[in-house]
């Protein structure tokens, strides 16, 4: 079977799904997608690269910071430079984060991106930027509009379900795209041993810091989708929870495949969402967080390749 | 700034930064011969700061007693968590180990939420260290912060005992830099993890213990000093503890200092201070010392 079918079969049937779907389950489609492209923006350092990075959600957080903050007060804004103002403000940060974080190795570089996460975080946090530790509210939801016709308004529900759909679809082509580009195969053979990359005359630096904004752009978009649909950020996006959360998506997915990433982005989401329902669990809703840690912890002990690998577990035995 | 209120800061940034020194150290000890990333740490050190609190009414006065039941528990506690959740992470990927950690704070979290709530508590010091002496006109400098920064130096100085002049130590040592060696040589090398881990834990608890009547106990202070020891991990070298030291105190000094001069902007000095030495040192200050 070609490698394309499933993503294509499955990218069509998330289009026709709005027909059948109720405004919960619709809204709860539209945040596993966002999840889905901020869990495969960290693939491509994680899986791709080997770069374990533990501050992804600084570019998420600035990514949705940015949309916030340069829509102002009058009207929406324009997604045709909004979204770009979004990417961009999560790649330079990117860059910079990159650029001192990369002259590092392994656990450092965990701890690094941890740390400027966290910088990240306390500027959003401790100013009167941006609202301090309330956050601030997206009053009016990007267009685009040419004169008088609108062809895009995120306020309206379809409008916000295809565009996310959109940029999913984008994020994983263009990650599949790389994963087979010449500049991918570099990332690979940087992540299986650098030392041998760098003998082969490649600069091995400047990829890994080309892997590190477009990944950081591509939070950005994540970002800039989050406060469209929650209409409101707060610093909790930029937290290390964030991004140890989405770490966590692409590892129970099971790293090394896009299709991990998506799923681990799927299953964390529906997880997070059973174990708060009270409807369900009843009194044990309150207590998400250790029935979730403890639901981890499980999938740790058995599940070393994640969900990915659940399916060659079933199917080859002894050999998963 | 006067003399006496620029010297009462320095006095508080070393304090802080022995503080930093106690859990950072486990931190960097745990994972320099165990290989473990442990971001559950700063779970430890917040357990033992509601230790203190939880424990506080059963021994009223006798605080030294109440820190040593603290550390026992707390090492007791370390133990079975290696036994339970650590002990077949070894062979794992490091990416493995920071899944289980994290999924461990949301655990921790949760449980103290269960157990003692939300709320902020107060932690008392002991009457017998109650009030302060004087430091120039206006200034006077509380007796129970002396006797945190003077409890972290002797803590200090028995780690730098057990690592370096111990029987124990060596094989910790050894340990550390040749594993095979060491099991080869017919020590329980499982053994020797497991209480290296539950003194890892003992120390940040302790840490914790410390610091409760200074800076009250509330829920999530276990991440913040979590993220705060990495950064003296990466500023001092993994691996160092003298390095731990170096960088807890220059954290400490960062920080205090922000604050006074920078009060909006304080959360981030330390950030800058370490982006300046990645920039300069990559490996950090120290190399490894075991």
């Amino acid at each position: 079977m070609r490698p394309w079918i499933v993503p294509v079969a499955a990218a069509l049937l998330l289009a026709a799904l709005p027909a059948v779907l109720t405004p919960y389950t619709q809204d709860l489609v539209v945040k596993i997608a966002i999840y889905a492209v901020f869990a495969l923006s960290l693939e491509l350092l994680v899986g791709a690269a080997g770069l374990v990075s533990l501050g992804h959600a600084a570019f998420l957080g600035i990514g949705a910071y940015v949309t916030v903050m340069a829509t102002g007060d009058g009207g929406g804004a324009s997604a045709l430079w909004l979204l770009p103002a979004a990417m961009g403000a999560a790649a330079l940060y990117a860059a910079f984060v990159g650029a001192l974080s990369l002259r590092t190795k392994g656990v450092y570089f965990i701890m690094v991106t941890l740390a400027f996460a966290q910088m990240a975080y306390f500027v959003f946090h401790d100013t009167k930027l941006g609202g301090g530790s309330d956050g601030i509210f997206l009053y009016s939801k990007p267009v685009i509009q040419f004169g008088q016709t609108v062809l895009l308004d995120l306020d309206r529900k379809p409008d916000l379900y295809y565009t996310v759909l959109a940029a999913l679809v984008f994020t994983y082509a263009l990650l599949g795209l790389i994963n087979r580009s010449r500049f991918g195969h570099a990332l690979a053979g940087i992540r299986v041993n650098e030392q041998r990359m760098r003998a082969a005359g490649y600069t091995t630096y400047g990829y890994k810091l080309a892997a590190f904004v477009i990944a950081g752009a591509l939070a950005g978009l994540a970002g800039f989708l989050l406060a469209v649909k929650d209409g409101a950020v707060n610093p909790e996006l930029l937290s290390w929870h964030e991004s140890g959360a989405v770490l966590l998506m692409i590892i129970l997915g099971g790293i090394g495949s896009l299709r991990g990433a998506v799923i681990g982005a799927m299953a964390f989401t529906l997880l997070k969402e059973l174990f708060q329902s009270e409807a369900l669990l009843g009194p044990l809703a309150g207590h998400w967080q250790l029935t979730l840690g403890l639901t981890i912890i499980a999938f740790v002990a058995l599940l070393p390749k994640g969900l990915i690998g659940l399916k060659a577990r079933l199917a080859g035995g002894a050999h998963a | 700034m006067d003399f006496a209120t620029f010297l009462v800061q320095c006095l508080n940034a070393v304090q802080y930064g022995l503080l930093l020194f106690l859990v950072a150290s486990g931190l960097t000890l745990i994972f320099g011969i165990m290989g473990v990333i442990n971001l559950a740490h700063g779970s430890f050190y917040m357990i033992g700061a509601y230790l203190a609190f939880v424990l506080a009414p059963y021994f009223g006065d006798w605080y030294l007693t109440k820190l040593l039941a603290g550390v026992v528990l707390a090492a007791v506690f370390g133990y079975l968590l290696e036994w339970a959740f650590f002990s077949f992470l070894y062979q794992r990927e490091h990416l493995q180990q920071v899944l289980m950690t994290y999924a461990l704070i949301l655990v921790f979290e949760e449980l103290r939420s269960m157990l003692v709530g939300n709320d902020v508590h107060g932690v008392q010091a002991p009457s017998w260290l109650a009030g302060g002496f004087k430091l120039g006109e206006l200034m006077s400098y509380p007796w129970y912060r002396v006797f945190a920064s003077v409890a972290c130096i002797v803590l200090a100085l028995a780690l730098y005992g057990v690592v370096n002049r111990t029987r124990l130590g060596m094989m910790i040592r050894a340990g550390a830099s040749n594993r095979d060696m060491v099991r080869g040589l017919g020590i329980d090398i499982q053994r020797l993890y497991r209480i290296v881990f539950a003194g890892g834990v003992a120390l940040a608890a302790l840490a914790g213990m410390i610091a409760a009547p200074l800076s009250s106990v509330y829920p999530g202070m276990g991440g913040s000093v979590l993220i705060i020891c990495f950064v003296v991990v990466v500023i001092g070298g993994i691996g160092s503890i003298t390095g731990a030291l170096v960088a807890s105190l220059l954290v400490g000094f960062v920080d205090t200092f922000g604050k006074v001069f920078f009060a909006e902007y304080s959360g981030i000095g330390v950030y800058l201070l370490m982006a300046v030495i990645l920039v300069w040192r990559p490996e950090g200050l120290m190399r490894r010392s075991f």
